[in-house]
């Protein structure tokens, strides 16, 4: 699964990249984020998207993944 | 839903708390003013002398204590930092020299825009031009690279300072300066300016409240989150107005503004062109500073010292209207934001080396 890594990157970098990359892999995406405010703006704009989201955490981040 | 529920009743708290500071003492439709508050605290330590906007204003202090305390509670705080500082400091200027070109952050603009100022409108214009902007950049692949993690007490130290200059307010510390007379002698009792921040930076905290990430998500994303906690300022700052009888609805005679609508429009366009760059508006600037951010920090302090180049070389605005002076920096202000804007975008750079350099 494509995966990539929004850690450090400030507003609105993280969704812009998710939205960059689910347009490219529409069938699902790994997304590494660091912060709530990244994890709940990528939350907002994949639930609209209709992707099912499952979180785990990787020692201090969060690694979203995103499955139609 | 609840979500967004949750954004609308801060800003429904943020709206009604401006229109009360004003009935405690701040200039109409100042309740809250991030640029002007900042601009007050520059003059209230000396770094510029005009002597009607020098105070401590501790609404501001409020915000970032605020912003901190909850921070720590919820466990969000971490002391991050190292996203192209200095640019950021920049920015920091530009974007107060841009809101006093206007008379106000884009809180204030809507807040002046509740009491009926029309000259609000022209501002609104500008700012939301210079989103687009912004946003055009943004999807060329504009950003100021990542942060890193930083030793805790890197993040404690904006708090601190905040909470050290609120002692200093408070022991009355004879160098500090305070206007006597103009909108910076006007002002809510200290405990009561120093709460209603405290509740303002828990509230704006929780939610992410930003008022240009309201226009700007709606653009990009069409995420309406944080435009509905915009709007719910407005309209609640709207209805105190109305109640407590500070509407007054025109172009002429508005508290603290002017109608030199042209540089109304451009001062908003940098100021939203600017907050875009920067990833928040000065309010979220604040907040973030007071969750741990040392870049937010260190753009506060872009913006303290763009107040004090402002009043020090006559470039802020007054009701008389802009200055000459004002008009060129706002320009050249805006050179600088297109400089910034292409040396980190991928227009002027190739998608590889600007992804190589951003993997080093």
């Amino acid at each position: 699964m494509e995966k990539i890594d929004t850690r450090g990157m400030s507003c609105p970098q993280p969704v812009l990249m998710t939205k960059n990359a689910i347009e490219e892999h529409p069938e699902g995406l790994d997304i590494l984020v660091d912060n709530n405010t990244a994890k709940n703006n990528i939350t907002r704009f994949l639930k609209n998207l209709g992707y099912n989201l499952e979180y785990k955490q990787e020692s201090k981040d969060i690694l979203i993944e995103a499955r139609k | 839903m609840n979500e967004k529920k949750g954004i609308i009743i801060a800003g429904a708290v943020v709206g009604i708390i401006s229109v009360l500071l004003v009935i405690f003492g701040n200039p109409v439709n100042m309740g809250f003013c991030i640029a002007c508050f900042i601009r007050d605290i520059a003059g209230g330590i000396g770094m510029h002398r005009a002597p009607i906007v020098q105070y401590i204003r501790p609404e501001i202090i409020g915000l970032v204590l605020g912003a901190f305390i909850i921070s720590m509670k919820s466990k969000e705080f971490q002391a991050k930092g190292g996203s192209s500082p200095f640019t950021r400091f920049v920015l920091g200027i530009g974007v107060m020299i841009g809101a006093l070109m206007f008379l106000g952050c884009p809180l204030r603009m809507v807040l002046r825009l509740a009491g009926g100022d029309l000259n609000a409108i022209l501002g609104i214009a500008g700012f939301v031009v210079g989103i687009f902007v912004g946003v055009y950049f943004l999807n060329k692949g504009f950003n100021l690279k990542r942060n890193y993690n930083l030793p805790k007490f890197e993040g404690y130290l904006f708090p601190i300072v905040n909470l050290g200059l609120f002692v200093l307010l408070l022991s009355g510390f004879s160098m500090l300066i305070f206007s006597e007379e103009g909108p910076g002698s006007m002002h809510a009792p200290i405990w009561i300016a120093l709460f209603a921040g405290l509740i303002v930076g828990i509230l704006a905290q929780k939610t992410r409240l930003c008022m240009v990430g309201g226009t700007r998500d709606m653009i990009m994303f069409k995420d309406s989150y944080l435009l509905s906690g915009f709007l719910a300022i407005l309209i609640f700052a709207f209805i105190g107005n109305l109640i407590l009888g500070y509407f007054n609805l025109g172009f002429a005679e508005q508290p603290v503004a002017h109608t030199d609508g042209l540089w109304n429009f451009l001062g908003m366009v940098l100021v939203g062109w600017g907050s875009v760059l920067l990833g928040g508006c000065p309010l979220r600037q604040l907040i973030l500073a007071g969750e741990g951010n040392a870049d937010s920090a260190v753009t506060v302090m872009g913006s303290l010292i763009g107040a004090a180049i402002a009043h020090n070389f006559g470039l802020a605005s007054s009701p008389a209207g802009a200055t000459t002076n004002g008009k060129v920096a706002v320009l050249i202000c805006l050179v600088l934001v297109i400089l910034i804007s292409l040396a980190n975008s991928e227009i002027l750079i190739s998608k590889k080396t600007l992804t190589k350099s951003r993997n080093n």
